[in-house]
């Protein structure tokens, strides 16, 4: 063998031991979460409240908790980020303005999460008055989602070659309809990836709901908007460091670790089915 | 030769991207029902040129345009012209074929929804009717319902022709639509051109000088951003009166 091939060798072999080494880490981690908490998952963890300072029971206002806040990110941060991002992408002058706007947003998607809560604080709790609520955690984690959808959808929106554009145009079509009719419906399975994934990364956030809603615990389901909720992340938390008797909870824990897991699998497998079906519709 | 009737003016366009100046004082006449073709080397603002004509480069940021195009002694360029109605008159076939990813029914019926056309047997007929006139017909009447991209290079650009045909333009310019094809796709489009001029006018870039002796009946030679000369294309491509048009179109440089 040459040197050139010796070198092209070691090269491939090491960044095939890179992925190996990462894959591992990945299976055992979920092998760890798997192993210890399939044992509690049963139906009654996942359909009944915690019972005896949470020594027992479920996680189902958890759950529920979880899927309803995700739902309030979701109605603020969907359209409002797509939206966002058409029209950076579309509409307005690449002047300075928007380079320093677009700057902004990629940084604050870099921001710790905990400094969106006390932002959220702040904001809904104090200033806007929504109270530690549903409302407020979910409009926090709105605004922690917002910088990747904007960004995941411009990037969409780039991969959408000029020409539909302008062909578009050259027929006589208005901006908006060239949009609308010729850019939109293809770059919209992007779009709509980007933004559950973004939605599934808010559904296991902690630190901003901690102080604008989520509660410690709570017997029943919130009825409305501004009630506090359970959510799994938090409840994670607590029984992994802030009940009183850790060692006994232990394997509720990791339970809890195990659906929060699923579900965030789950939303993300749901993006995949959505770019799946949307491509192969716009194939046919 | 019948009587020349004037479609397209252009007076002492100039043309800047940013502080660059890429059209300098151009004068053009495009002849109703005639085939003008615009020629030179790689860079010299043809293209830029011709996408002044139905202000496509409107879109681009940046950009500043002086002097006039008329359409019918009607300048383009006035603050009270709606440059989509101006667009829809003036049809543009691209350099490479950019068939939108739908059906190729649903590409040439494209034009027709978007300014508003609802009946379904009115789209069909005109479909067909454009799709026969851009000489693709034969070729894809039965498989209507395929994505455009199934068909071959030189079948998407006859397909572009066919879409910029449905929504009835009374220009058609032509941005190099040959250059990214095989020859034998090329003298189909050739062919095709010289049936349109019966009843459209026509303005095509192109790199290619051959290509514009056969199709063309003036032709303009710009350099440079700058208009060379501009005559009857017989008269270009054996007595040219410019020194650079003659050493072009005999080959010493380009």
């Amino acid at each position: 063998m040459n040197r050139k091939k010796i070198v092209e060798f070691a090269g491939f072999f090491l960044l095939r031991v890179c992925l190996y080494i990462v894959f591992a880490v990945l299976l055992l981690f979920l092998y760890d979460i798997g192993s210890k908490g399939a044992g509690s998952i049963s139906w009654e963890f996942l359909t009944k409240a915690p019972r005896r300072g949470m020594t027992e029971g479920g996680i189902f206002p958890a759950i529920m908790g979880t899927f309803l806040v995700t739902i309030v990110t979701a109605l603020l941060a969907v359209p409002l980020g797509m939206f966002a991002a058409i029209y950076l992408n579309e509409y307005a002058k690449q002047t300075r303005l928007t380079r320093v706007i677009r700057l902004s947003i990629r940084n604050l998607s870099g921001v710790p999460s905990i400094v969106y809560g006390l932002f959220g604080v702040i904001l809904f709790v104090n200033i806007l008055n929504c109270g530690t609520s549903i409302l407020s955690a979910g409009l926090t984690l709105g605004l922690l989602t917002l910088p990747w959808t904007i960004t995941a959808s411009e990037e969409a929106l780039k991969t959408i070659p000029n020409s539909y554009r302008e062909g578009a145009l050259a027929l006589g079509a208005t901006k908006w309809q060239s949009i609308r009719t010729n850019v939109l419906p293809y770059a919209l399975p992007g779009m709509l990836t980007g933004t559950v994934l973004g939605l599934a990364r808010a559904a296991g956030e902690t630190a901003p709901i901690m102080f604008t809603g989520a509660a410690f615990y709570l017997p029943f389901l919130p009825k409305s908007l501004s009630d506090q909720f359970m959510a799994l992340p938090y409840h994670l938390y607590v029984m992994a460091t802030q009940h009183h008797n850790i060692s006994l909870v232990r394997p509720l824990a990791y339970g809890t670790a195990l659906v929060l897991i699923a579900l965030v699998l789950g939303m993300n497998m749901v993006a995949v089915i959505i770019r799946y079906r949307l491509r192969r519709k716009r194939r046919e | 030769m019948r009587e020349l009737k004037e479609k397209i003016e252009v007076r002492n366009l100039n043309f800047y991207y940013g502080e660059n100046q890429a059209l300098k004082n151009i004068n053009i006449i495009c002849q109703a029902n005639l085939v003008t073709a615009i020629i030179g080397p790689s860079g010299c603002g043809k293209s830029t040129f011709i996408r002044t004509l139905n202000r496509m480069n409107d879109v681009i940021l940046g950009v500043r345009i002086e002097g006039e195009v008329l359409l019918d002694s009607k300048n383009i360029y006035l603050p009270t012209v709606d440059e989509v109605e101006i667009r829809r008159r003036i049809g543009m076939v691209f350099q490479k074929p950019n068939p939108f990813p739908k059906s190729i029914f649903d590409n040439v019926a494209y034009g027709l929804r978007i300014n508003g056309l609802k009946s379904k047997s009115k789209i069909e007929e005109i479909v067909e009717k454009s799709l026969i006139n851009a000489a693709l017909w034969d070729e894809v009447k039965d498989r209507l319902k395929e994505n455009a991209f199934t068909l071959s290079g030189g079948q998407q650009q006859r397909l572009c022709i066919a879409r910029s045909l449905a929504v009835e333009p009374e220009v058609i310019l032509f941005d190099e639509p040959c250059s990214a094809i095989d020859p034998i796709a090329t003298g189909k489009i050739e062919d095709l051109i010289q049936t349109l001029k019966i009843n459209y006018t026509v303005v095509i870039v192109t790199h290619n000088m051959q290509q514009a002796a056969r199709v063309s009946d003036f032709t303009a030679f710009m350099m440079l951003g700058e208009l060379i000369e501009f005559d009857n294309t017989d008269k270009i491509f054996t007595y040219p009166s410019n020194k650079l048009t003659e050493d072009y179109i005999t080959g010493r440089f380009g």
